[in-house]
């Protein structure tokens, strides 16, 4: 399947500062991707330069095969996109909003971001002002996803909301994609939301993408070892991205590749499939190292 | 443990327990997405895994139905007696002193036991 996102040696500086360097992507269509990362990492400039806010300083970017700098018009149509921040007019009601959007986006689906709207119980006649965060963020949501976008490309989408409204909005964005032909790029802090909803995963640290890959392959190709720390090697196969140790304790992320012996658990050494916050954890740790995976 | 398997494993239990009997209809994925905030491809992997399991068929335009040759529920002959007994052994269990965690521990070693189950770690791929 063709890709939604591809990108060959994209780099963006700011100043001095590099927020992408030299990233190589293949994002795949019809997913839930996500982008984690520690902050500074590169995913709010990354969102960016695939909705066409900036333009890279070097390399290429692609979306839905088209340039978002050359092309913008014939494919913002196709593109929706939440800022972090949420950006919407505090004096509009909540009907003025969508009325906006209506007037403002050649393919607009009224009666479908009417219905999300309605869904949340939000009240027409209310200024955005009025409205809770997470009540703003559900008709940021609604705003993106009334283009019925092929692409729905989120930022954060539910950074500072409470657990319940938090919940509500990936309840109304799964309902989304289960309508189906919209792809998703979002980028999450909370690692137990990309797990619930993303089916592949682009770790980003320092500008550079770490490791991209379907969300279960991943967890599959992982493992996570704990026992005495003369444990090591492991065996042919198996790559040590991380390890740790405690006194004689040491806990391991080992990623396999082709055909790799069991690990022997003779004495006491415990093995298991990673889960993603440890392999996130773990390329994290292996980058500051500046480890080689 | 995966998502997808939290939920056939949830299906299952309801089919054992009779909750779901065969010919009843499941949730659409979107209808279980707007309950669960999971994604939609998680619940259709699931109905897939429960199909091929037999548990359910799923019936193009109409949705997935419990099969009508599902897994029979545990008879009640069968369940009652054998849940007094468990019933039973944990009073025992209290009894003696014993805490939850150890109970569940000696459960499992027994299961582990009973059942011969699987081998050591260890993965091709």
């Amino acid at each position: 399947m063709a890709a939604v996102l591809e990108a060959t040696g994209l780099t963006k500086r700011f100043g001095k500062f590099q927020a992408l360097r030299g990233c190589d992507l293949s994002l795949p269509a019809q997913k839930v991707i996500g982008l984690v990362g520690p902050n500074g990492a590169g995913k709010t400039t990354l969102l960016q330069l695939a909705s066409g806010l900036r333009y890279p300083t070097s390399g290429s970017i692609n979306v839905l095969g088209r340039s978002p700098r050359d092309d913008a018009a014939a494919l913002l149509p196709h593109v929706g996109f939440v800022a972090q921040e949420r950006p919407l007019y505090g004096d509009f009601t909540v009907e003025e909003t969508l009325e906006l959007a209506r007037r403002l986006n050649p393919s607009w689906d009224h009666a479908y971001a009417l219905a999300r709207v309605q869904r949340f119980r939000l009240p027409l006649d209310a200024r955005v002002r009025r409205l809770s965060t997470g009540q703003r963020a559900q008709v940021a949501l609604a705003l993106a996803v009334g283009k019925r976008p092929e692409l729905l490309l989120l930022d954060e989408p539910v950074a500072n909301l409470d657990p319940l409204a938090r919940l509500e909005l990936l309840e109304e964005l799964m309902a989304t994609v289960a309508d189906g032909g919209t792809s998703v790029v979002l980028s999450a802090n909370a690692l137990a939301d990309v797990e619930r909803v993303c089916e592949y995963v682009v770790i980003l640290v320092d500008g550079q993408v770490r490791l991209a890959g379907d969300l279960e392959q991943l967890t599959a190709e992982h493992t996570f070892v704990s026992g005495p720390v003369e444990r090591r090697p492991f065996g042919d196969g198996w790559h040590v991205i991380n390890e740790r140790h405690a006194e004689r304790q040491g806990t391991w992320l080992l990623r396999s590749v082709g055909t790799t012996p069991p690990i022997d658990s003779s004495d006491g050494t415990r093995a298991r499939n990673a889960t993603l916050e440890e392999i996130v954890l773990a390329y994290l740790r292996s980058a500051d190292k500046g480890a080689q995976s | 443990m995966p998502t997808y398997l939290q939920l056939v494993q949830q299906v299952k239990h309801a089919v054992r327990y009779a909750i779901l009997r065969p010919g009843d209809r499941l949730p659409t994925a979107r209808e279980v997405v707007e309950e669960l905030a999971i994604n939609p491809n998680t619940v259709l992997k699931a109905y897939r895994e429960l199909e091929r399991e037999g548990f359910v068929t799923s019936r193009p335009g109409a949705g997935t139905f419990i099969a009508p040759n599902a897994p029979a529920p545990l008879e009640r002959s069968v369940g009652v007696p054998l849940r007094r007994s468990i019933d039973r052994w944990i009073e025992h269990a209290i009894v003696a002193g014993l805490d939850r965690e150890t109970v569940i521990a000696l459960f499992t070693l027994a299961i582990e036991a009973g059942y011969q189950k699987e081998a050591p770690h260890g993965r091709r791929s």
